[in-house]
């Protein structure tokens, strides 16, 4: 297996990250040598092998844990769009998506 | 001030706590001496935000409350934090030009909870971007530079925070490590620094690189200093952290002086083979021989898939990574580029001009192993092995009751070593990373030098759980020897 320019292009639309022709063909190149290690990998037996999302389930019943249906946190808008680029109106500003 | 002040940077955490209590020296008189002292080694680039009002008031707090005798544990020690954790009061960027600037509305869980015991912030530290990285080459704000030799990498991630303790800039600092972040900088900067189980610190308030790995722990000049501040720092946050532990905060200094008489120690075979450096092997060969001095046993034991962690781990981390990193497409905090044609336009080009080319890999990969058709062959294979990683381990655990061996193959490598390669670095980290897979923690302690004087750390895992034994056989190390106390000549 190996990834080409093409595949390359389709993970960065992918990703939204926007590629320089000279950041393209390092990627290709430093992918195919990093999928190279991994090779290894897909030739494990793993049959039957329960996928270990969670690194404690061992330790104890990892289950998604729920909060309260409340209001916890006090209304803290202008602290949270403090950093943020575009701001109006206490509202985010993105570009025009619907003509 | 009775305390002479060219000695206070000398002082341990535990001692300086002790100072400020008996009230040999007030907050304010230790904050102002460590802000001068982090400006005069600016260098050495461990800094990335420092604020000398927001760390003197809280200085001032302190001392009132030592005089009312309200005081915490820590009250008045100043720290530094990594700059992944969070802060009100300080810019916090994970050493990545898309936050350049970003004040967070809230403080992370373990900097609250560490002022809450009375500590003061220092500042924040310099660390590869994200997190991702060996070396602090890939913060967007420049490398950190070893105390130890300046031409050479501190380590990373959490480079700043090895790098500020080893220089004696801060009594002791936060880091965090997901693959090694923790132990290999401590292991290059000759510092003691822990990694818990994963779960036992809080990641709210910690910029996510990869959820399921990522761990919060300290950095220090010894492992009782160390278990000083995970006490402070760890405990079960249900409401902020739904994989936080629901396991009690823990006293980690209750143990320390336990005997080591009948320790086993497990070392495993695929960490004591080729690929070690010499200098390396020499220095944990002695460690190993002061325990056995101590009272334990080695037991050989073996960890068959070391070797597997490497493309196991590079395949969830940047999976992790690379759904935790598309919240940074420039509209609700962080960068965003001046000119785009649309929405997509923006994204791509807020992400090409914000993210530095190891993320923007890791990125990559982990789209890719996530992508239709790929998920079943990478990223659960990868989990699957992650298993039989974490399974290895338990089994080991039955013919031991630690692991030792070396944290990381070499001493710390020039700045720039490892030139445009990332799998260089990928490989270097081939000894922290079956921990984090397992969740297991880890632990590294400075035990000697190798080549050129560097520093080389002997790394401690435990099981789940058992960070008191951890820091226990630390301790009882660091009481018989003085590789911890070493000092650059900074």
């Amino acid at each position: 297996m190996s990834l080409t320019s093409v595949d390359i292009d389709r993970l960065a639309r992918l990703a939204r990250i926007g590629l320089a022709p000279d950041e393209r063909a390092r990627l290709c190149i430093q992918l195919n040598n990093f999928f190279g290690v991994v090779e290894q990998m897909r030739a494990v037996d793993t049959a039957g092998i329960v996928p270990l999302a969670h690194p404690t389930d061992v330790l104890q019943e990892v289950a998604l844990r729920l909060r309260h249906d409340v209001a916890s946190e006090p209304n803290q808008r202008q602290a949270n769009q403090r950093s943020a680029p575009a701001v109006e109106a206490g509202l985010f500003l993105v570009p025009k998506v619907i003509e | 001030m009775t305390q002479n002040s060219q000695e206070l940077h000398d002082l341990s955490l535990t001692e300086l706590a002790a100072a400020l209590r008996t009230r040999r020296v007030s907050s304010v008189e230790v904050a102002t001496y460590f802000l001068q002292r982090a400006k005069a080694y600016a260098h050495l680039g461990a800094f990335l935000d420092v604020q000398p009002d927001v760390t003197l008031a809280q200085a001032r707090a302190a001392d009132a409350r030592l005089t009312s005798g309200h005081s915490g544990p820590l009250e008045g020690v100043p720290l530094a934090h990594k700059d992944i954790f969070v802060t009100k009061d300080f810019v916090t960027t994970a050493g990545s030009k898309m936050l350049e600037g970003y004040r967070s509305p809230f403080d992370a869980t373990v900097v609250a909870r560490l002022a809450q015991a009375g500590a003061v912030t220092l500042g924040k530290l310099n660390c590869d971007e994200f997190a991702m990285g060996s070396a602090n080459e890939n913060s967007a704000y420049g490398p950190v530079k070893n105390p130890w030799d300046t031409t050479r990498t501190p380590g990373g991630s959490s480079g700043g925070s090895a790098a500020a303790v080893a220089a004696r800039l801060a009594p002791a600092a936060t880091g965090t490590d997901t693959g090694g972040s923790i132990r290999q900088p401590s292991s290059f900067c000759g510092v003691t620094g822990i990694k818990p189980t994963y779960g036992r610190a809080s990641r709210y308030g910690m910029v996510a690189f990869a959820s399921s790995l990522d761990q919060a722990g300290v950095l220090a000049r010894s492992a009782q200093d160390c278990a000083l501040l995970l006490s402070a720092m760890c405990g079960p946050d249900p409401e902020r952290d739904s994989t936080s532990l629901d396991v009690p905060a823990e006293d980690f200094s209750l143990k320390l002086n336990d005997s080591l008489e009948g320790l086993r120690i497990g070392m495993p075979t695929e960490f004591f083979g080729i690929g070690v450096a010499d200098d390396v092997r020499v220095a944990i060969d002695a460690a190993l021989k002061h325990y056995e001095a101590l009272g334990a046993k080695l037991v050989p034991i073996s960890l068959p898939r070391t070797e597997l962690s490497i493309p196991v781990y590079y395949i969830i981390a940047p999976a992790e990574a690379s759904s935790n990193l598309s919240r940074f497409d420039g509209v609700k905090f962080g960068h965003r580029a001046r000119d785009y044609t649309d929405l997509n336009d923006m994204y791509e080009r807020t992400r090409a001009e914000g993210f530095g080319d190891e993320v923007k890999r890791r990125i990559m990969i982990g789209t890719y192993v996530l992508s239709h058709g790929y998920y079943d062959a990478y990223y659960l294979q990868a989990q699957k092995i992650r298993r039989m990683i974490a399974d290895d381990f338990q089994q080991a655990f039955k013919q031991c009751d630690v692991i030792a061996g070396p944290v990381a193959p070499t001493v710390a490598w020039a700045l720039g070593g490892h030139g445009n390669d990332p799998l260089a670095d990928y490989l270097a980290d081939i000894f922290t990373l079956p921990a984090s897979l397992a969740g297991l923690p880890g632990m590294s302690v400075p035990v000697g030098f190798g080549a050129c004087h560097m520093p080389v750390g002997l790394q401690l895992i435990g099981n789940h759980l058992t960070e008191a034994r951890l820091l226990n056989v630390a301790h009882r190390y660091q009481q018989v020897t003085d590789w911890h106390t070493a000092r650059p000549a900074v």
